[in-house]
């Protein structure tokens, strides 16, 4: 039996859990390849032409996955608990494929978060272990050595972080949901521009969450969804620690255009760049945007020392 | 102290409960949103983030209207999609174009305990008496309950008056009555004597009329200026509208369990906000053999975008048409029309070879 894994959405926040955990117990699968334009063509055709770039791209991994597997691994999320709420796209997204994909002989997978009925992760990942005919001992075994692993890897991108914090370049914030700015797609484009600007682009999803959550709340009291929680309680950490800070939002993020627009009237003390893509145009534009925004840094910059 | 006047933007015709409630329930002086017009679009448009829902920038409009219309307190619900986070931006903005006002933030004790959440409606009015709102509480809700009653009547026979605006003329003479009402015996008489004036109206209803149901979001589907006046015009077609979402279905007897029952056969999990509903009515509407069903949301609105493809489904299982329509701040008339009309020619012309 192999589980297809559709490399977008939750899959960038959770693939070393869920690899970790397939691989102690011996599972085969595979996870379709980095985002291109093909699997967007796809998404996009599979799509409601409002959804949001992201559900796009997701719906374009599920669909290259259809023939190449036996289930397609769809978790469901109903909220976080004290932690926060989600985006309505993650409560529905597995029935929203299942329709979607409903004449294409489509078998699912799938663990359900919920924590107002207890299904915590550890006895949701039980399940699904039961689903693939494990005993409990030897899924609670790799569920825990599969949370060892996420954790390691956690530890590893904020060591690696806190490194480019030092650097001497300049630093740029970027405040974007982890499905899109680990995208190769739509995401790593702009670090790239940013990199070869000679900046060192710094990742807010990456901050530890214990902090971010705790942080949250001097900028947004009210702010209900833990992934933005997350984002917003970074800037907190980072910003006097870099020069800009870019807000890189899917079109057209529900979320995002309500909070994008709270940072704006709120952070005032640096510069903000708000960056809607929507994968239609190609990279020029979005270039152009970049460099004067780090031209305008630079010039700000240089005129503060110039005057000291 | 100043005089506290508050308010909560308007939608429908649920003013005139919310005016109740804040009177006699609050003790303050409740200011009547003015009705959502082209004005009140262009001012929240011109305030509000681009790509936000409409239901936004109405508020947000329709909030500048009140406050002009000399609201000194604005109220601001919770909810379950980004409606959760509308008041904290509202609040925000207005702060950022100088209005110096109150801001009732009810997201701000949203799934808390009952004495939280009193605690937060009391930033209304800090003298309000839990033993006054318990008084005309049931009284708000059986009126919120009564209206909405009266609109299914409505939709359902409006389009076959014999004299045209006979229906609308006992509406607004039923709202303007409800004004009065300060008890549960006087809102029961009024609601009968109205009932028994709406079904006086002579109407000339076909036997087997065109029946279309409507669906969708909240806010689009209630807020009639919002929705082109939707159904007005399905109405002035000759067509029965029904429509299942309002206050009392939702937030007074919301039957949840059953709906995740009922279409369990194309969403195995809950969702949130109106989606389950939509998909639940659509399937009802699909299974009485209705002649179509039209959903209705804003620009962007995920859980009625994500609802979408399982609508795409039942008009598949059951061959029933639906029309989709998106409402934002730059819709045209024209364009509604035209599909409306279009879609009316294909109804009828497929009831008539079914018969």
């Amino acid at each position: 039996m192999i589980i297809g894994i559709p490399r977008a959405l939750l899959y960038h926040k959770y693939k070393h859990l869920w690899k970790s955990f397939f691989n102690e117990l011996g599972i085969d699968y595979i996870v379709s390849p980095d985002t291109n334009k093909e699997i967007l063509r796809k998404g996009s055709a599979y799509s409601i032409d409002e959804s949001c770039l992201s559900s796009k791209i997701y719906l374009g991994h599920v669909e290259w996955l259809l023939d190449k597997c036996d289930y397609i691994l769809i978790p469901r999320f109903s909220d976080y608990s004290r932690n926060g709420t989600v985006c309505p796209k993650f409560l529905a997204i597995y029935d929203l494929v299942a329709n979607t994909f409903r004449d294409r002989s489509i078998n699912l997978l799938s663990y359900s978060i919920n924590p107002k009925v207890t299904h915590v992760e550890m006895a949701a990942f039980l399940k699904l272990g039961k689903i693939l005919d494990k005993k409990k001992s030897q899924s609670l075994y790799a569920y825990l050595k599969a949370k060892q692993a996420e954790k390691r890897a956690h530890l590893l991108e904020i060591t690696e972080q806190e490194r480019l914090l030092h650097e001497s370049k300049l630093k740029i914030l970027v405040i974007a949901h982890r499905y899109n700015i680990w995208d190769k797609y739509i995401g790593e484009p702009i670090l790239n521009i940013l990199r070869e600007q000679g900046t060192v682009p710094i990742i807010g999803d990456i901050a530890p969450q214990k902090e971010t959550l705790a942080n949250y709340t001097q900028i947004s009291e009210t702010l209900p969804w833990v992934f933005n929680r997350e984002l917003v309680g970074s800037i907190p950490i980072y910003k006097d620690l870099v020069d800009g800070i870019i807000l890189m939002s899917a079109f057209p993020c529900g979320p995002d255009s309500l909070v994008n627009e709270i940072l704006i009237r709120r952070v005032k003390d640096k510069p903000i760049l708000n960056l809607m893509i929507d994968g239609q145009e190609g990279n020029t534009g979005m270039e152009t945007r970049l460099e004067s925004f780090i031209d305008i840094i630079r010039f700000k910059k240089d005129e503060c020392h110039g005057r000291n | 102290m100043e005089e506290i006047k508050a308010s909560y933007p308007q939608l429908g015709n649920y003013c005139t409960p919310l005016e109740l409630l804040f009177t006699e329930g609050f003790d303050v002086k409740y200011i009547v949103p003015p009705p959502i017009t082209k004005k009140t679009l262009a001012l929240g448009s011109r305030y509000s983030p681009d790509y936000v829902c409409a239901p936004f920038k109405y508020h947000l409009g329709n909030f500048i209207e009140t406050i002009e219309a000399g609201a000194n307190t604005l109220v601001q619900t919770g909810g379950v999609c980004r409606l959760q986070y509308y008041g904290e931006l509202h609040e925000q903005i207005l702060q950022d174009l100088g209005y110096r006002v109150h801001f009732v933030n009810m997201s701000k004790v949203q799934d808390t305990n009952p004495l939280t959440f009193y605690n937060g409606l009391k930033e209304i009015n800090p003298q309000m008496s839990l033993q006054k709102i318990g008084r005309i509480l049931p009284v708000v809700l059986k009126m919120f309950e009564y209206i909405d009653e009266a609109e299914n009547f409505i939709r359902k026979n409006i389009g076959f008056e014999s004299s045209k605006g006979a229906f609308e003329k006992v509406h607004a003479a039923f709202l303007g009555d409800l004004r009065t009402v300060r008890n549960k015996k006087e809102l029961k008489s009024t609601y009968r004597d109205y009932m028994k004036l709406f079904k006086g109206i002579e109407i000339n209803k076909p036997t087997d009329p065109l029946k279309v149901g409507i669906v969708g979001e909240y806010y689009t589907i209630m807020e009639p200026f919002s929705n082109h006046y939707l159904e007005k015009e399905l109405a002035r077609m000759g067509i029965v509208v029904d429509r299942w979402m309002n206050v009392t279905n939702t937030l007074i007897h919301y039957p949840k369990k059953q709906i995740q029952k009922q279409i369990k056969d194309y969403a195995e999990y809950p969702w949130v906000a109106t989606s389950m509903a939509t998909i639940d009515r659509a399937l009802e509407f699909a299974r009485k053999g209705y002649d179509g069903i039209i959903h209705v949301k804003s620009f962007g609105c995920t859980p009625e975008i994500d609802a979408m493809p399982i609508l795409q489904n039942i008009s598949k299982d059951y061959k029933i048409p639906i029309l989709y329509f998106t409402f934002d701040t730059q819709t045209s008339e024209t364009g509604v029309n035209t599909r409306l009309e279009a879609f009316y020619d294909m109804i009828i012309m497929r009831k008539e070879t079914k018969k």
